[in-house]
């Protein structure tokens, strides 16, 4: 079932020598980490994954647009540039790295980065939200989905699975991270507090938890629904060891920040990412809202997104 | 027809705990979480014996369950011990995501179910938990009835992939299992055989059901005792067997009478091949303070309970 594929770099070469799109497209876009991709070719796969998140929202008129985008840089940099990954898929994740989406309503970005990176084909995309499909609305192992090791959804869970899965990888003496992805809004839910202490308190120090700082829920803005005050202030107060990106949706800036968060690790102390984002990122008129946190775009809104993000490697 | 006794009052919940002793020696993937109640759980020789593979997680039961799903990704086999009311209702969300519909390996043990928690009373006396884990898909529901068969199961489910949740008690009852009885997933054991009523008893009423049959044979019924360990997958074949003798069936347990063994033992009755059936459990009711003898009179889950509801349902024959 995976594609064993080129390098993006391979992969560039050969889309340089395919003049048939159908050519490339059944091969297609996937990517391996043998050798990490450049800057110019990280965009460009980003600018691909906007595509494909906003024509699946937009072919099944549901979907969570907001947040995929606003994490687009971060899925893509993570999968491509920062986690140790192995090539071919396994439940257990021995001597890799792993990563728990736990806002799973984002899951269109974490579906089309894993589709790009070679997880199951990317023409699978086209299935998302519809039926007998395996990408459901929220990820789910239900459906053996190469790349999703826990069903997320239902908000605040991901943190303790994630946790879990850590003192897994201390007890295997497998010296790999595990990566975790959570709302801004989602730390709302008090499960995720029971887990912070945790985690600090028995020294969980092979954890990255990254927080999506984009400062906006459903409702409106996190202020607006409940304020929450500094979550740096909070995650310190618990013990963690807290790191800041301020340009969340500039590669560069994530791969230097996460970069520096690995090197954090090992050292008694859970990490925390602050991740600052715009909601909507790469579209105008999804940015600097909380509107379409939920709402797919309509046939001439998605003609204005995806005008705004010319193809770079392919539509699926 | 072989003669239970009882060989030494036990609690249940040492019989879950010698079954941790000895997974703890004999498999290595187990692993053991427990949210501040080692003592009550009988965890005490699991974690002095294999420190490193025992987790204090504090009093804080939605964490304990997603971390026991995370350890399932990397091989582990997690067992996780808190009062049975705080392993379902306070969790149900975590187990449906995260353990039952993430297909992880976990196995969720509750002490301490039912009214004979006794005291502390109906904040603690769970009396739905089976009801909501055998609504979960994939979700094994184990209830046992002695200390015997309470540590075979917690050896036998480490065995069994999939998720499950076993149910066991915290007063002292009768021992009467023999202890090289094989625990068998989804298979019933007939403990008595008889010709005019199936009871069909899981848990602390196993052992009120065994009474019962006594009484009933001094008034000349013949009463077939079914131990039903397994609620699900529950052991149909076993049921349809008895009732294709008996024509009637009373269902007993410490358990509101919505949603547990008595609806799912009346669904197959229903489907198959419908005959009387009277239910000896809790009515839709919350419980109270007080002794695990008191309760279970007062609530009429006791063996004077099973075999008012047999004459009743013989009537109905």
């Amino acid at each position: 079932m995976l594609i064993k594929c080129p390098t993006l770099l391979g992969f560039f070469i050969f889309r340089l020598l395919s003049t048939e799109l159908s050519d490339y497209l059944c091969i297609s876009l996937t990517i391996t980490h043998t050798m990490k991709p450049n800057t110019q070719q990280l965009n460009d796969l980003t600018i691909q994954v906007r595509r494909d998140i906003l024509r699946m929202v937009h072919a099944v008129n549901s979907g969570h647009p907001g947040g995929s985008l606003g994490c687009a840089e971060f899925i893509v940099a993570l999968y491509q540039s920062i986690m140790n990954r192995k090539d071919t898929f396994d439940m257990d994740g021995i001597d890799e790295d792993l990563f728990f989406l736990s806002n799973g309503h984002i899951s269109p970005v974490f579906y089309s980065v894993l589709a790009r990176s070679g997880y199951f084909p990317v023409a699978e995309l086209a299935t998302f939200r519809k039926i007998n499909s395996r990408l459901q609305g929220h990820p789910t192992t239900h459906d053996n989905l190469p790349g999703v090791r826990m069903a997320s959804g239902s908000l605040g869970q991901g943190l303790s699975v994630g946790i879990g899965a850590a003192l897994a990888k201390k007890l295997n003496g497998d010296k790999n991270l595990v990566y975790t992805l959570h709302g801004d809004g989602e730390l709302q839910e008090g499960q995720n507090w029971e887990a912070i202490m945790y985690a600090s308190a028995y020294k969980v120090d092979n954890l990255i938890a990254t927080i999506d700082l984009n400062g906006k829920q459903i409702d409106g803005s996190t202020d607006e629904v409940l304020p929450m005050g500094s979550i740096r202030a909070k995650f310190e107060s618990f013990d963690w060891d807290v790191l800041e990106i301020k340009e969340g949706n500039n590669i560069e800036a994530i791969i230097s920040g996460m970069q520096e968060a690995k090197s954090r690790t090992g050292n008694g102390k859970p990490v925390c990412v602050l991740l600052h984002t715009e909601m909507g990122n790469g579209v105008d008129y999804m940015m600097f809202s909380h509107a379409w946190h939920g709402k797919a775009p309509n046939d001439t809104q998605l003609e204005t997104a995806l005008a705004q993000n010319p193809e770079t490697l392919g539509d699926y | 027809m072989k003669k239970y006794t009882n060989t030494g009052s036990k609690d249940t919940r040492s019989g879950f705990g010698a079954g941790m002793t000895e997974l703890g020696q004999t498999n290595d993937k187990v692993v053991a979480l427990c949210a501040d109640l080692i003592g009550s759980l009988k965890f005490d020789d699991f974690k002095k014996n294999h420190p490193e593979r025992f987790f204090q997680i504090g009093i804080a039961e939605a964490n304990m369950i997603g971390i026991a799903a995370g350890l399932t990704i990397g091989g582990k086999i997690p067992f996780t011990g808190t009062f049975a009311n705080f392993s379902t209702g306070r969790v149900y969300d975590q187990i449906r995501q995260s353990v039952a519909y993430s297909d992880k390996n976990v196995k969720i043990c509750a002490s301490h179910a039912g009214l004979t928690l006794g005291e502390d009373g109906a904040t603690h006396q769970i009396l739905e938990d089976i009801g909501l884990m055998k609504m979960l898909p994939g979700m094994t529901v184990i209830n046992t009835c002695d200390y015997n068969q309470t540590k075979a199961a917690t050896i036998a489910i480490a065995a069994h992939h999939g998720p499950v949740y076993l149910r066991f008690g915290r007063p002292v009852v009768p021992n009467f299992m023999p202890a090289d009885e094989p625990f068998v997933i989804g298979k019933a054991i007939v403990l008595n055989e008889g010709t005019d009523v199936t009871i069909v008893a899981t848990g602390h009423l196993v052992w009120e059901a065994l009474l019962a049959a006594e009484a009933l044979e001094e008034k000349g019924i013949s009463a077939e005792v079914i131990n039903i360990h397994t609620i699900k997958p529950l052991d149909e074949a076993a049921i349809l067997k008895s009732l294709a003798k008996t024509k009637c069936i009373v269902t007993a347990e410490e358990h509101n009478i919505l949603g547990g063994l008595g609806e799912s033992v009346a669904r197959v009755l229903s489907s198959n091949h419908p005959a009387p059936q009277e239910f000896v459990a809790v009515h839709d009711s919350f419980g109270e303070s007080g002794t695990p003898s008191q309760l279970m009179e007062k609530y009429k889950l006791n063996s004077q309970a099973i075999v008012e509801a047999v004459e009743k349902v013989i009537a109905r024959k």
